[in-house]
C-alpha cells in the first residue's frame, strides 16, 4: 500500500522538484514547426544557456514560456503549475521575467520611472492609481538602479542613454520585480568590450540568486557563466549537457559550433 | 510631505489662470449671448480633456468621442423632454402626455425605457453610467483581442456612424434627424432665460474644473505614467505584470464619462441634441480641438476647444463653404508643424521666453533643480 502511494507519487513529486518543466512542447506557424517536441527541465538556482544557428528556435522558446506566443502542443510547468493558460501577466506574477533581445524600455519616461513601474505593487487599476512613492519604492530603485550602473542617471530620459545602457536598465526592470527565473535573451549583443565585461559582471552577480535561462552566442561568456547548456537546431535539442560535452558533441560541432 | 501633489507651481499658475478666466473674466465682460456660446465651446473641452488623457498620453485614438457626447446630452435631453410633455402642454396631440415626435410618429405610448427617465437622479446617474458601460463593452471587445491604433479608430468611427443611423431611423423613439428640441424646464426652473443662462454656464465651468482636476490626478499618479509605458512599449508593461486591456478600458470609459458630462451640459445651455453631435464628423473635430490645444495638456485641451471653435463660428459666419477646408488644413498644420499643439508652442517658445523676461523666476526655478534630484520621486 504505501509502496504503490510512493509510485504513484514519483514522478509528480520529481516534477514538483524542477523549477522550470518543459515538456513536449510544440508550436507550428503554417506547419511549420518552429518547437518540436522540446522537452527540457530546469533546476532550482541553475544557470541554463540556450544556444544554437539561427532558426533554431531560441527565441521562440522564451516567448513560450513567457505567453507572447501560444503553444499548439505540450506544457510548460513552472513550480508545478501550468503556465500555457495563463496570460503574460499572469505568468510575470508567478514569478518569471524575460529581457527581450532589443532593448524593450519606455524611452519617454525616466530611468527612475521605468525601474518604478516595474516595481511590483499596484499592478491593477486602483492600485496603480493610488500608488503612493514611499521609502521602500526609492530605496528599492535606488538600490537596483546602483547594480545596473545607472544610480547617476536616475532623473535622465531612458531615450538618451546607450544602447548598452538600455540594455542594463531592461535588466534592472526585470530585477526589481525580483522573479524567480529570469529569461535573458542575448543579454550582451550589440555591446561595447568595456560594457560587456560591465555586463558579465552584473550577470554574475544576479546569478547567485536567481534561476536564469539564457540565450548567447558569445562562447566565451557562455562557458564563464553556464552551468549546462541546451543546444536547439530546427526546433529540437540535439544536445544537452556541460559545456564540455556539448563542445565535444559531434553532432554540434557538425551544425552549429562549426568545423 | 507623502501625499502626491496634485500641480506643480507652473500647473497650479495654468490652472488658477484658466479658472479666472472662465469664472471672472468672462462673465464680465461677454454678454450673456456670447457666454452662452463660450459655454457651448467648453461642452467640447470635456471630450478634449478625455482625449488627452486617452490619446495623447495613453495613444489610443478615439475618432468616436461623439458617441459619449451624444449619449450624455440624450439622457439629459429625455428628461428634459419628459418635462416639457406634461399633458397640458401637448393637450393638441392625438395622444397628450408623450413627447411630440411620437405623438407624430403614431406612437400611442412611452416606451419602457423612456420611463425612468421622469426621475431626474436616474437621469443624472444614466448620463455618466450608460456612456460608460458602451465605452466598457467596446474596450472590453476591442483591448482584450488587442485591436489598437488604427484599427481601433476606424472602429469607433464605425460604431458612431451606426449610433447616428440608429438614431436618424428610430425616429419615433429618438426624434430621428431633427433630434429632441423644444427643451424647456428643469424641475420648473426655466432653462432658456438669461439668468438661467448665466447659472449654468457657471455649472458647466466648476464641472470643467473639476473634471480637469480628475484628470490631472489621473495623469500625475503611477497609472499616468503606465499610460505614457503602454503608448511607448505596450508589450514591456505586460511583461512587467500589467493586464494592459484593463488598463485601457479603464482609460477609455473615464474619458468616455468625461464626454458625457459635457454632452449633457450641451443640452442643458442649447436648449436640444441632435444625431449631429454624435456622429463621425463631430467626432473627428473632437479630436481636432485636443490637437490644436496640445494632446498632451489638459489645459492646452480647454483652449483648443474654445479657440477652435470660436474660430468656427467666426469663420463659418463669414465663409460657409471654406470653413471645412480651414478645419481640415488647420488639422493637418497642427499634426506636421506642431504635433504638441498650442501647448507645445508655449513650452517650447514663450516660456523660455518668460524665463529671460523674469529673472527672479529663473534663479527659483533653478532653486527647485537643484533640490530636485533627492525629492522629486516625492514632489511628482
Amino acid at each position: 500500500m504505501s509502496a504503490a502511494f510512493a509510485l504513484n507519487k514519483g514522478p509528480e513529486a520529481s516534477q514538483q522538484d524542477f523549477l522550470l518543466s518543459v515538456e513536449d512542447l510544440t508550436v507550428s506557424f503554417d506547419g511549420f514547426k518552429a518547437v518540436d517536441s522540446l522537452s527540457f527541465y530546469v533546476e532550482e538556482n541553475e544557470i541554463r544557456v540556450i544556444i544554437g544557428p539561427n532558426g533554431a528556435g531560441k527565441t521562440t522558446v522564451l516567448d513560450l514560456i513567457c505567453g507572447r506566443t501560444q503553444s499548439t502542443k505540450g506544457s510548460i510547468k513552472f513550480r508545478g503549475k501550468e503556465l500555457t493558460a495563463l496570460k503574460e501577466h499572469q505568468i510575470v506574477h508567478s514569478g518569471v521575467g524575460r529581457k527581450f533581445q532589443n532593448p524593450s524600455i519606455y524611452e519617454d519616461l525616466t530611468v527612475f520611472e521605468n525601474l518604478e513601474l516595474s516595481f511590483p505593487r499596484g499592478r491593477n487599476v486602483v492600485g496603480a492609481l493610488l500608488f503612493k512613492r514611499d521609502h521602500e519604492v526609492i530605496s528599492r530603485v535606488e538600490e537596483v538602479a546602483e547594480m545596473i550602473f545607472l544610480k547617476d542617471l536616475l532623473q535622465t530620459e531612458a531615450a538618451i542613454l546607450s544602447h548598452g545602457q538600455k540594455q542594463w536598465l531592461e535588466i534592472g526592470m526585470l530585477l526589481i520585480q525580483s522573479p524567480e527565473l529570469l529569461m535573458l535573451d542575448e543579454p550582451v549583443a550589440g555591446m561595447s568590450v568595456s560594457e560587456r565585461i560591465k555586463t558579465a559582471e552584473l550577470l554574475n552577480k544576479i546569478i547567485k540568486d536567481h534561476s536564469v535561462i539564457v540565450i548567447e552566442h558569445d562562447m566565451k561568456f557562455v562557458k564563464d557563466i553556464a552551468h549546462r547548456v541546451t543546444v536547439l537546431h530546427q526546433g529540437k535539442v540535439l544536445s544537452e549537457g556541460s559545456m564540455e560535452h556539448v563542445q565535444n558533441d559531434p553532432k554540434v560541432v557538425e551544425v552549429y559550433l562549426g568545423h | 510631505m507623502n501625499i502626491t501633489r496634485l500641480f506643480d507651481r507652473s500647473e497650479w499658475l495654468g490652472f488658477a489662470a484658466i479658472a479666472a478666466i472662465l469664472l471672472i473674466l468672462f462673465p464680465s465682460v461677454i454678454d450673456i449671448f456670447r457666454l452662452n456660446l463660450v459655454g457651448k465651446y467648453l461642452t467640447y473641452a470635456f471630450v478634449a480633456v478625455g482625449l488627452v488623457l486617452c490619446w495623447g498620453h495613453g495613444g489610443i485614438l478615439s475618432l468616436g468621442q461623439g458617441i459619449f457626447f451624444g449619449l450624455g446630452g440624450y439622457c439629459m435631453a429625455m428628461f428634459l423632454k419628459l418635462e416639457a410633455s406634461t399633458p397640458e402642454n401637448t393637450s393638441i396631440q392625438s395622444t397628450p402626455g408623450i413627447p411630440d415626435f411620437m405623438d407624430w410618429n403614431q406612437l400611442t405610448e412611452l416606451p419602457w425605457w423612456w420611463e425612468p427617465f421622469n426621475s431626474l437622479a436616474f437621469t443624472i446617474v444614466a448620463i455618466i453610467v450608460v456612456p460608460s458601460i458602451l465605452a466598457f463593452i467596446i474596450g472590453q471587445a476591442m483591448f482584450q483581442r488587442r485591436v489598437g491604433g488604427v484599427y481601433f479608430a476606424i472602429i469607433t468611427q464605425a460604431i458612431a456612424a451606426i449610433l447616428t443611423i440608429l438614431i436618424v431611423g428610430q425616429q419615433g423613439y429618438t426624434g430621428g434627424i431633427n433630434g429632441i428640441t423644444d427643451l424647456r424646464t428643469l424641475l420648473g426652473w426655466d432653462i432658456r432665460t438669461d439668468s438661467a443662462k448665466y447659472i449654468l454656464y457657471f455649472v458647466n465651468v466648476i464641472l470643467l474644473l473639476g473634471v480637469v482636476m480628475i484628470a490631472q490626478f489621473v495623469k500625475v499618479s503611477k497609472f499616468g505614467r503606465l499610460l505614457v509605458a503602454m503608448r511607448d512599449k505596450e508589450d514591456r508593461v505586460r511583461f512587467s505584470g500589467y493586464n494592459v486591456s484593463d488598463f485601457k478600458v479603464f482609460i477609455f470609459c473615464l474619458a468616455a464619462a468625461f464626454s458625457a458630462i459635457g454632452g449633457a451640459m450641451f443640452t442643458l445651455q442649447v436648449g436640444f441634441m441632435s444625431p449631429s453631435f454624435v456622429g463621425i464628423v463631430p467626432s473627428i473635430e473632437m479630436v481636432i480641438f485636443a490637437a490644436v490645444g496640445g494632446r498632451l495638456s489638459l489645459f492646452g485641451a480647454v483652449i483648443g476647444a474654445l479657440l477652435v471653435n470660436f474660430a468656427k463660428t467666426t469663420f463659418s459666419e463669414t465663409f460657409p463653404e471654406l470653413w471645412l477646408f480651414a478645419m481640415g488644413g488647420l488639422f493637418i498644420a497642427v499634426v506636421m508643424a506642431f504635433p504638441n499643439g498650442l501647448a507645445g508652442i508655449y513650452s517650447t517658445y514663450v516660456k523660455p521666453l518668460i524665463a529671460r523676461i523674469l529673472p527672479n523666476e529663473q534663479k527659483a526655478a533653478n532653486a527647485a533643480q537643484a533640490t530636485k534630484v533627492p525629492t522629486k520621486a516625492l514632489a511628482e
